[in-house]
Parts: structure tokens; C-alpha cells; sequence
């Protein structure tokens, strides 16, 4: 083992900061202040600022939330899911549904939440039961409903499904909206997007684009 | 392509990515700590705080240092939380209870950023910006300054001089943490991260309900979470949040930055003490042991034992469908392994294995990489005492990096080690005992007793994920988490200052045939042996009463 001195001169020893007049401790105590006051300034003030000044000029969509439109008004996000239910919190079966969600009443952005719930809780096994059973209810094979469609995601707020799950409600939707099974079939498989840079993550479907284009589907 | 081979890429990709900036970014970190000029932004700086940056501190002016900043870090940050009805950008929330806020102040100044509160219900924009974030760069600061003044106590002899901490923070600041933000933040940006100054704004959904739409100034506070190794998210969800972790690569890009500072600060020690090989060698067996646990952490969440993934056919709850197994036990590994906390899935909801890795990575004591600057000091003081074994085997008096390791190194060294078992464990037993907190447990049974040995787990190690579904926003845990972030973040960091103090006064020992090399295979496997035997035999009693009960 070789150690050799340091590659740089070292600072030279000299008195401590400030003027010796006041006591050490008062002496540190009055540096801390005024450096926390000066970097909250830099750190706290100019660079939040600074970055959404690039980032409205440069991205000015995604800084505002990546918000989608629909017959010329916003409808939402589409990082953000939102729930296809009535006033009541029903689901509308001619939407395609997305994941259970532990956020609030379900997709309630004021708290994002999951459900926290562990791998042998009693409340957790029953709750998949009940969710597969409703799916069941829809004429799907009970042991084939897929993980994403029994579970709540981590935000409360998951914007995807898988495309299994999607595929599953095609039949659905086409039903309750007296569209042609195929035609909504070929709708979702043109929502399919694969793992980004074709290893990252996981395949899925985003359900308010899906939505959305359902809608024009429809006109 | 099957889940488990995209899980091979990203980890591969990940590697390669860290290994590409390894030694430029610690090369950089190196000067930045030893070059004696100033740049003129940090003369301004310097003549504002009233400090001469010549001055070079003694160890115990050093401390006082430390401590006057963090003291009043905390006291301002309590006072920002109290106030912010009264300010801008308060969004209507009103000011935070007195315990929370405490709680608060003590978590995002330790590094921890624990949070018994949520994002989006309770804090100001204000508050996030100015306060929140500001402690997320400081608070990183402080312990990289603090681990380069133990590596000062390395490389210098025969001095009481350890730098000049006002120094040493205003560059970590300027010089590493703000332009890696800045350029980290455009990049989350691109990717679907908000930075706005709105507050909630109501939209029609198009199946006819209101949705309110969160703003923020999100992006410029999630670089600094994770390139920190902060975690406190600006959401509850934290980076599972879509704002916050809005797409796959985003979450892998925060993967990198939460790692970028502890995989990357051995090469600046190595340089300091002026042998590379010697920053090897730590990094070698901080990577080895991330790497295991992660692939560990892979292997149980895909294999998802227990009666709900069973009856799922998946790990999926509390994860996201765009992350998927893999980027979530990527995630979780590597957040509980360097102090983040941050999170893009729930632990809380992990099989009883995986939850009980996260569990375990903390408990190694956050050094593998570990926090920014709180890994690097505390693989070092692992090693010291990896180097005192290994010569009691031999018979040899120890040395590490040319200095001796007497009695006074011993004793510091193994205080350090004891003060964050001994934390955790009391204050788990207290809570467990009491009805009051008893009652905060979400689950029941092996798991509920997992989610109060997380907390304080968690909260010690200054991690700051949780079990998510244990309440603490009471004022027992409040309290009590409050006060174990403080204890686990400043005892060992005056422990360590003491520790560069005393060896810094040394004259350096020859090297002899005798000496025990130190940046070779033999020492990585000795060194990760010590790491694993002493967080393993500390809290394999703990860990057989949670998770270990619950998954086998």
C-alpha cells in the first residue's frame, strides 16, 4: 500500500472565521443564519425559479401536467388516472376502467396514496376476491383476470392498465356502447405501447387516451 | 422480451451509466474539496456569511460549525412550517402543529426526510421551495463535508486542521450539487415532471366528474431528492406519483441520480488520500452488496410468495403498471440502501421477504453505497474496524491508509456503530409496549410489529421510506421519530469528526511487509463480512419477530 501526500498544497492554518471579538459559539451561530438566509436565496428562490422558466419555455406542455383535450376542452392529464364512475362512485361499463386506486374515493389527486395494505392481510385477500368477482360478473374467466386489474397501483393515481386487462373490457365497452367488437378490439391494440426504449418497464395502455379515442370511435 | 430480461438490461444499463461518470464526477468532487481557489460566486457568498475561507478549522470548531448550521436549519425550518398561512404561495393550507412540524424540521435537516405529513394536503409552495428544498441541498452538503473532513484526517499528519466546513459547504453547493440539479431537472422535466407555480385546478373528466389536477414547482425539487439521497417526495406517493415519476425511464433516470453521489464519492477519496485503488476497493464492496440485495429484492418480488401475490398472480399492489416488478425492486433496493427514502412503489405492501430486504438494507447501516457522504464516512469507519479484525488475527497493531488505529480510534469507531442498533431497538421496544402507539399499526400481527421496527429503522438511518401504513402523525411518533433522526444523524457525525481529529494529529506509519493491504480482493470480501455480520447478528432477533415470521 502506497500512500503518497496530497496532490494539492493544503489551505493554510489561520485564525477562525469571523471577528474574535464574540464568543465561538455566537460567532458560528451568526455564520449559520446568514448562510442559511443566502442559500435559501440561491437554492430555495433562483434556482426553482430558473428551472421553470427553461422548463415553461422548453417543455412548456409537460411543466403544465401533459393536460389532454377533448371536443376543444381539457379533460384531464394523462399521467393522471381518473376514475370512469358516477356521482355515486359506480363504474360506467361503457368505459374502459382503470386500476382499483387507494387515492381518496379513488383517483383523488389531493391524496395520492396506495393502499398499504400487506401480503397477508385479511382485508387486502378479500378485496381481490371482490374485484374478481366482478369481473366475473362481466363474462370474464375468474382465474384469468390480470394482477393489475386486482390490485391498486402505489400512487392511487396509475394513468395505465396492462394490455391484457384492456383487451378483457374490449367485449364490454363494444357491448354497452353498440359498437362493433373488432373495431374496439383494433382501437386497443392501437394503444398498446411497448417498454419504453424496448427494455424499460413494462408494456401498458393508457386509459384516458384510450377513452378519449373511444369517444370519436363513437361520432 | 420477457420481464426478467428488461429487469437484466435496466440493471445493466444502470451499471454502465454509473461506471461512465465514476471518475470524472469524483475527480471533480476531488478538486472541488483540495483546489484553493474561489470562484467569484462563493467570495460573495463567503463576504455575505462573514467567514474568512482561508481559515482552516480544528475538529471541534469544525463540529461547532456543523452544529450551529443545523440547529439553526432546524429552528428556521420548524418557523417556515408554523407560519406559511401568513406567506405566499400558501395555497389555503394552514400552518403545521407543533409536533408535526418538529418532526418535520428534524427530518429534512438530518437528511432523513421522514414524512408524517402528506405533500399535497399540507405545504405550501412556499414551504417546498424555500424550506423543503433548501435543506434537501444542505442537508446533502453536510455529509459530504463531514466525510471529507474524515478523509482530510487520512491524508493530512501532524496538523489539528480539517478544513474550513463554510467552505466545504458553499462549494458541495455550488460547485457539485447545483449544476447536477439543474441539469437533472430539465432532463425529469422532458419526461412529464410538472414545474409550475399553480395550485389545484379543477378540470371536467371526461365521464363527466371534476378532477383537480395538482401544480408545483415539482421537477427542480425532485433532481435535489434524489441526487441528495433525500426522499422526501412533494407528493405522498412520492416518485409513484405520475408528476413525480411520470414515465420508465424517469424512474430509472432518478435510479441513477439517487446513486450517481455514493457510487462516485469513493473515487474522490481515493484521490484525496492519493490512491485510487484505496477508492476501489470501497466502492468494490459497496456495489457487490447493492447488487446481491437487489437481485435478492428481484427474485422474491417476481417469485411473489404469500397468500395475496398468490392469489393475485403477482407483486402488484402498491406498484405501478408502467414500473412493473422490476423497476420497483430496482427502486426499493437502491433507496433503501443509500438513506433516500424516496419511493416509486410500497414497501408496505411488498411480499414478507421484499419488504424484509428493505428492511435489512437499512439496517446494514446505510453504507452500501449509502447516503451522499453519510455512505462514505460510514464504510470508513467499517473498515477501521474491518482492519482492528483482521490484525487481532494476526497479532499486528492495525493500520488503515497509513495511520494507526489505537485504543482512542477503537472506542470512537465502535461507538459509531452502536448508537444506531441501540436507537432502533429501544425506541421499537418502547413503542411496541405502549397501547397508544401500539394502536397506529395498520396491519396486524408479524406485520404490523414490521411496520414499527421500519419506522424507527427508517427514521435512525435517516433513510425516510416507511411502512407506510403505520399512522404516525401522533404525537408520541412525532416525537420520538424526531428525536431518533436527530440522535442517528449528528451523534455520528461528531463521532467521526472526533475520529478525523485524532488522526489527522497522527505522523504517518511505513509501510512494511507486515501491513495488511487494503485495496485488494481479500480486504473487499473482509470488509462486506464485517458489514453483513454486524447489521446481521444486531437484528436478526428483530427481523426473525417480522418478516422472517411472516414469509417462512
Amino acid at each position: 500500500m502506497t500512500i503518497s501526500a496530497p496532490d494539492r498544497p493544503m489551505p493554510r492554518p489561520a485564525a477562525d472565521a469571523v471577528p474574535a471579538s464574540r464568543p465561538p459559539l455566537t460567532r458560528q451561530l451568526v455564520a449559520a443564519v446568514r448562510a442559511l438566509l443566502v442559500l435559501t436565496v440561491v437554492l430555495g428562490v433562483a434556482y426553482p425559479l430558473a428551472v421553470t422558466g427553461v422548463a415553461q419555455v422548453a417543455f412548456r406542455d409537460q411543466a403544465e401536467g401533459s393536460l389532454v383535450e377533448a371536443d376543444g376542452r381539457v379533460v384531464g392529464s394523462r399521467l393522471l388516472g381518473q376514475a370512469f364512475a358516477d356521482a355515486d362512485g359506480d363504474v360506467l361499463p361503457q368505459w374502459f376502467q382503470p386500476r382499483p386506486s387507494a387515492a381518496g374515493d379513488g383517483y383523488d389527486p389531493t391524496a395520492s396514496s396506495a393502499s398499504n395494505l400487506g401480503p397477508e392481510s385479511p382485508d387486502l385477500l378479500a378485496l381481490v376476491e371482490e374485484r374478481r368477482a366482478a369481473a366475473a360478473a362481466d363474462g370474464v374467466d375468474p382465474a384469468q383476470v390480470p394482477p393489475d386489474a386486482l390490485t391498486a397501483s402505489g400512487s392511487g393515481l396509475d394513468p395505465d392498465i396492462s394490455p391484457e386487462y384492456a383487451r378483457q373490457q374490449a367485449a364490454r365497452v363494444a357491448r354497452e356502447r353498440g359498437l362493433d367488437v373488432e373495431q374496439v378490439r383494433r382501437l386497443v391494440e392501437a394503444h398498446v405501447q411497448g417498454r419504453e426504449a424496448g427494455f424499460l418497464g413494462e408494456p401498458r395502455v393508457n386509459v384516458l387516451e384510450l377513452n378519449v379515442a373511444l369517444t370519436e370511435l363513437g361520432s | 422480451m420477457g420481464e426478467t430480461t428488461s429487469f437484466i438490461l435496466s440493471v445493466l444499463g444502470l451499471v454502465a451509466a454509473l461506471a461512465l461518470v465514476h471518475r470524472p464526477l469524483g475527480d471533480h468532487m476531488a478538486r472541488a474539496y483540495s483546489g484553493s481557489r474561489h470562484l467569484r460566486a462563493e467570495r460573495v457568498v463567503y463576504r455575505l456569511v462573514g467567514v474568512d475561507p482561508e481559515a482552516d478549522q480544528r475538529w471541534p470548531v469544525y463540529l461547532r460549525s456543523v452544529l450551529a448550521f443545523s440547529v439553526v436549519s432546524v429552528l428556521a425550518l420548524y418557523l417556515l412550517q408554523r407560519v406559511q398561512s401568513h406567506l405566499p404561495l400558501a395555497l389555503g393550507f394552514p400552518g403545521i402543529e407543533p409536533d408535526q412540524a418538529f418532526n418535520t424540521a428534524a427530518s429534512f435537516v438530518s437528511n432523513t426526510n421522514w414524512q408524517s405529513y402528506s405533500g399535497e394536503a399540507a405545504m405550501g409552495h412556499l414551504t417546498q421551495m424555500g424550506g423543503l428544498a433548501v435543506q434537501n441541498f444542505v442537508s446533502a452538503a453536510v455529509g459530504m463535508a463531514v466525510a471529507v473532513a474524515l478523509i482530510r484526517g487520512f491524508a493530512r499528519s501532524r496538523t489539528e486542521r480539517l478544513g474550513n466546513f463554510w467552505v466545504d459547504l458553499t462549494r458541495t453547493c455550488i460547485r457539485i450539487l447545483l449544476p447536477l440539479s439543474f441539469v437533472a431537472a430539465i432532463v425529469l422535466v422532458a419526461c412529464g415532471v410538472i414545474q409550475n407555480l399553480h395550485g389545484f385546478t379543477d378540470v371536467q373528466t371526461l365521464a363527466g366528474g371534476t378532477q383537480p389536477i395538482p401544480g408545483g414547482p415539482v421537477a427542480s425539487q425532485e433532481a435535489i431528492k434524489e441526487l441528495g439521497t433525500n426522499g422526501g417526495g412533494f407528493f405522498n406517493a412520492n416518485s409513484a406519483h405520475p408528476f413525480e415519476g411520470p414515465t420508465a425511464f424517469a424512474s430509472w433516470f432518478q435510479v441513477f441520480l439517487i446513486l450517481l453521489i455514493p457510487f462516485s464519492m469513493p473515487r474522490a477519496f481515493g484521490r484525496l488520500v492519493g490512491d485510487v485503488r484505496q477508492g476501489y476497493a470501497i466502492v468494490a464492496t459497496m456495489g457487490l452488496i447493492w447488487l446481491a440485495s437487489l437481485v435478492a429484492m428481484y427474485v422474491v418480488e417476481s417469485a411473489h410468495p404469500g397468500t395475496v401475490p398468490q392469489a393475485v398472480g403477482a407483486s402488484m399492489e402498491g406498484k405501478e403498471t408502467r414500473f412493473g416488478v422490476g423497476l420497483s425492486s430496482l427502486f426499493a433496493t437502491s433507496t433503501t440502501m443509500t438513506s433516500t427514502g424516496a419511493v416509486n412503489s410500497f414497501h408496505d405492501s411488498f411480499t414478507s421477504l421484499g419488504g424484509g430486504l428493505a428492511l435489512l438494507n437499512m439496517q446494514l447501516g446505510e453504507v452500501t453505497p449509502g447516503g451522499v457522504g453519510g455512505g462514505l464516512y460510514g464504510m470508513l469507519v467499517l473498515a477501521i474496524v474491518a482492519v482492528f479484525l483482521a490484525g487481532l488475527m494476526v497479532g499486528r497493531t492495525p493500520e488503515y491508509l497509513g495511520k494507526k488505529l489505537a485504543p482512542r480510534e477503537m472506542k470512537l469507531a465502535s461507538l459509531y456503530i452502536l448508537v444506531m442498533p441501540a436507537t432502533v431497538l429501544s425506541l421499537t421496544a418502547l413503542a411496541v409496549a405502549l397501547d397508544g402507539p401500539r394502536s397506529s399499526m395498520l396491519n396486524a400481527g408479524a406485520h404490523g410489529f414490521s411496520e414499527v421496527l421500519y419506522a424507527f429503522t427508517s427514521a435512525t438511518n435517516n433513510n425516510g421510506s416507511a411502512f407506510a401504513g403505520i399512522s404516525v402523525n401522533t404525537g408520541f411518533y412525532n416525537t420520538t421519530l424526531g428525536l431518533a433522526m436527530l440522535i442517528g444523524r449528528f451523534v455520528p457525525i461528531i463521532l467521526v469528526l472526533a475520529l478525523a481529529g485524532s488522526l489527522a494529529r497522527q505522523a504517518p506509519v511505513p509501510v512494511t511487509g507486515g501491513t495488511l493491504p487494503t485495496h485488494r480482493g481479500l480486504f473487499v470480501g473482509l470488509l462486506s463480512g464485517v458489514v453483513i455480520v454486524v447489521a446481521g447478528l444486531t437484528f436478526l432477533p428483530a427481523l426473525a419477530l417480522g418478516p422472517l415470521a411472516e414469509g417462512l
